[in-house]
């Protein structure tokens, strides 16, 4: 980090670093792509024998247009160059399972789920963090102990039970939220209605998804907070007759939310899929949902694409994350 | 972001206030539009019956789409697009003539080139279950554009059990036309003749369809919109139902213990009566291919150790009841009760084991096989424990083995990589459609789902299969129909376990709810909204 170049004049100006980063990523995106191709065909099965499976009886002829028309009866190099080609054009495909362009389908899911994961996780954030500094700098014992109780409940919670039981809670019994779906049917809503439409089928899928990372944000938030209570400059600022508040809030809170970003990163890949198990249970029109219905109904082109997406999501996320560390603290130098 | 962040304090703000007017127990009504809400499952893969022959699909796709005719509760044929029909002295040529006034969505009229073009080159073509049954249609002639003429090699009187819109669909010919039907885009957009219009598919969401003010049956359909909504998880299913979100279900929507607690709430109604045209059948398969399968005594004594009755109940909540053949005992017009049978006996199943040269050996074992577990839920993972633990008692180990259904036909079907396995099949209104299947030699097909599955081969079953299909008095059909059940429970390549008992669930104030066999499969047209009992 602080070696100094060699020969000064030898040293030409880097490209800059998110650029470097992409560079650097390509190669990965290569692989994961290559990965899945073959990873998937692993599974025994394809959309053809689903497809007759759920119509109740097939005929050979059946089986056989269906596999010419998927490409499936071609051989595996063939199979493989055409999705390279086709990768190359950044064409993901077409579904047969759903008889659409791949890319249209995961555009047509992305706002849902990016609505629902965003939200979650900026709740999950702001309460998870406000929770954990409180605990760590609370004078009471019992507020620390109720935080640290409640956060170990929200981790061992299984989400999809959490959710079932909210369902039959608020809207089996209470009748106050609408059971799953993202938005009433049979009513064209606009504006603020629209928008709370939306925000009531929202709260029960965003409140479970986010409960599970609250516990993980309070938890890793009390520790760093303590940690960084400790040190000399935060005594320096209370010395210097900083307010208790104002030194948590001005001091010790910016620089204990290191980790934090880092985890938020780390965590928007697992977010994705914990989003699978909360879009079931919702019935939430998501990318997770899509994926689900893709594995079990062998749609590997609709697969494929889904995996590629998502794994440049998750690319995309832990290069903003790098560049954010600069941001947060400038002592950590992006250029290298 | 500080939209997302303001917005997000808004939804939080509204949500635990929120719509507490616009969420009441069945929104029936909403801006004066009465709204019927339905479910189907799992998401379908398009939404024409004829190229997506599928459950999900057919629940929707009889809304859209009408057949030549439907059928009453007897399952006698009921005119739809077909105003009457006559047949042939021969019974070699139907003549239907068709209504004049149908015209399709898009407008353009409905005729028999309709008819024509659905049946020889679709039906006839690439659907998994009309090719085979349709086989004696030789050509449909088309004198003028409102009649069409069946013309046949021989009498098939199997037709007449298939020919309602789930079976012998009939596609729009001027959209379908030169391109192949499989992958034609109006799949996902249909074009149809029937009492509602397709308006919009929100995949993983829901399909909305409107009513079609241009239906030739004056006075339907009932309500101004049907939506399906696709709901993946089974409570969320059961909750909506409970919560009036959902008023019609027809696809077996909960699990089976869901549904008894269902059945005592005062709204909601459980029925099996519209699956009978359906008629699933549960059976356990043996790999005749391996040779400890090939004795007959071993096959029977597996027979005798598994109590049905008990299956009935305990595994299926008496939504099944045990089956004495492959034929379900109410088609009447089909049925034998005079078959051989297999009751539950574990002494004379240890017996026969001994006869066959199974002894048990020195920890108790007598034959050890894994058994594939249906893949539709946990239901039939239940009734696989079941016979598990009820084959232990006589010293045949199971183990059990639960695949995803893409796994599964692989392995049953394809690579026949199995010892037993237990399915149900569709028996469908006529055993030719249904049951031939599982027994006939000729539909041992490698790569074929649901079909001869154990590899059972009989000359002389195929002699009385091939009579079914080809003779052509009624009588005489019927006795050759009496004599596959006998073989079938003499052979034993099969065992017939319960005739399972589906359901839909739905909303107890819906009025005219189809009743009939094809109920699940018939057009939900006549449904309105009764007076709102309480909720």
């Amino acid at each position: 980090m602080s070696m100094a170049p060699r020969s000064p004049a030898k040293r030409r100006r880097p490209w800059p670093y998110p650029l470097r980063r992409v560079c650097q990523a390509l190669p990965l995106v290569v692989v994961i792509a290559i990965t899945n191709f073959f990873w998937l065909r692993l599974a025994p099965g394809d959309l053809a024998d689903v497809i007759a499976g759920e119509a109740g009886a097939a005929t050979p002829e059946f089986m056989a247009e269906l596999r010419r028309q998927f490409g499936t009866d071609q051989p595996l190099a063939l199979q493989f160059v055409a999705y390279l080609k086709r990768l190359v054009h950044l064409d993901l495909g077409w579904s047969f399972r759903y008889n659409e362009s791949v890319l249209h389908l995961i555009l047509d899911r992305l706002p849902a789920t990016a609505l629902l994961l965003v939200s979650a996780l900026l709740l999950a954030l702001l309460i998870g963090c406000a929770a954990g500094t409180l605990a760590a700098v609370s004078r009471w014992r019992a507020v620390d102990i109720a935080v640290s109780v409640l956060a170990t409940l929200g981790f061992a919670t299984p989400l999809f039970w959490l959710g079932l039981m909210l369902m039959v809670l608020f809207s089996a019994h209470l009748h106050w939220l609408p059971s799953g779906g993202m938005a009433t049917l049979g009513v064209d809503t606009h504006g603020w209605a629209r928008v709370r439409d939306i925000a009531a089928h929202m709260a029960m899928p965003v409140f479970c998804l986010a409960a599970y990372y609250l516990a993980i944000y309070a938890r890793l938030m009390r520790a760093s907070v303590l940690e960084i209570v400790g040190h000399d400059f935060v005594r320096t600022a209370r010395a210097k007759g900083a307010s208790r508040f104002r030194t948590v809030v001005s001091h010790v809170v910016p620089n204990a939310l290191l980790p934090i970003v880092t985890m938020t990163a780390l965590q928007f890949g697992t977010l994705f899929s914990g989003s699978v198990a909360i879009e079931t249970v919702f019935s939430w029109p998501g990318l997770g949902q899509l994926s689900l219905d893709a594995v079990s109904s062998r749609d590997l082109n609709l697969l494929l694409g889904i995996l590629f997406v998502s794994s440049l999501l998750v690319l995309a996320v832990n290069l903003i994350t790098d560049l954010v560390y600069g941001w947060f603290d400038p002592r950590i130098e992006v250029q290298r | 972001m500080p939209t997302r962040r303001e917005f997000l304090v808004k939804s939080s703000a509204f949500a635990g206030a929120s719509l507490l007017a616009s969420l009441p127990a069945g929104a029936q009504t909403v801006n004066g539009a009465s709204v019927l809400v339905a479910n189907t499952l799992p998401e379908p893969a398009g939404l024409a019956a004829g190229s997506t022959p599928a459950n999900p699909t057919n629940v929707v796709s009889s809304n859209l789409f009408d057949g030549l005719i439907t059928y009453d509760e007897n399952f006698r044929p009921v005119p739809q697009l077909a105003r009457s029909w006559t047949e042939s002295a021969d019974r070699r040529a139907i003549t239907f003539k068709l209504r004049d006034d149908v015209k399709w969505h898009d407008g353009t009229p409905f005729t028999s080139a309709d008819v024509q073009y659905s049946i020889m080159e679709v039906s006839k073509k690439v659907h998994p279950i009309a090719r085979p049954t349709f086989a004696q249609i030789v050509a449909v002639d088309t004198p003028d554009p409102h009649t069409a003429v069946f013309r046949l090699a021989q009498p098939s009187p199997v037709i007449w059990a298939y020919l309602d819109t789930s079976s012998a669909f009939i596609f729009p010919k001027h959209l379908y036309a030169g391109t192949d039907p499989l992958t034609n885009p109006y799949n996902a957009k249909p074009v149809g003749t029937g009492a509602f219009v397709f308006k919009e598919w929100n995949r993983g969401n829901y399909i909305r369809l409107v009513k079609n003010p241009d239906y030739w049956d004056k006075g339907k359909p009932r309500v101004d919109e049907l939506i399906f909504r696709i709901i993946p998880d089974a409570s969320a299913r059961s909750v909506a139902l409970q919560n009036g979100t959902v008023q019609y279900a027809p696809l077996t929507p909960v699990s089976l213990i869901e549904a008894r607690r269902l059945e005592q709430n005062p709204n909601l109604i459980v029925d099996s009566k519209g699956w009978r045209s359906n008629a699933p059948m549960f059976f356990m398969d043996f790999n005749l291919r391996q040779k400890r399968f090939q004795d007959v005594r071993v096959r029977r004594a597996i027979a005798h150790a598994i109590n049905t009755k008990q299956l009935a109940q305990a595994v299926f909540y008496g939504f099944a009841t045990p089956a004495t053949g492959p034929v379900p005992s109410y088609q009447k017009n089909f049925y034998t009760a005079d078959t051989p049978q297999y009751p539950y006996d574990p002494a004379r199943a240890e017996a026969l084991l001994d006869e066959a040269g199974l002894h048990r050996d020195a920890s108790g074992v007598r034959l050890r096989f894994n058994h594939l577990n249906h893949t539709y839920g946990e239901d039939y993972q239940r009734a696989g424990m079941f016979i598990q633990q009820q084959l232990k008692r006589i010293g045949v180990e199971v183990t059990l083995v639960n695949y995803d259904l893409p796994t599964y036909l692989r392995k049953v079907f394809t690579e026949h990589d199995f010892d037993t396995m237990s399915a149900f099949y569709a028996a469908f209104a006529d055993p030719q459609i249904g049951v031939i299947r599982r027994y006939w030699s000729k539909n041992i097909i490698a790569g074929a789902a649901w079909s001869n599955g154990s590899g059972y081969t009989s000359a002389e079953m195929d002699t009385v299969i091939e009579t079914i299909q080809s003779e052509q008095d009624p009588q005489r059909r019927t006795d050759a129909i009496h004599q596959l059940q006998v073989i079938a429970q003499r052979d034993l390549p099969s065992i017939n376990l319960g005739e399972l008992k589906f359901f839909r669930i739905y909303a107890k104030r819906l009025e005219n709810v189809n009743t009939t066999p094809i109920g699940v499969y018939a057009s939900l047209d006549d449904v309105a909204f009764g007076a709102a009992s309480a909720t």
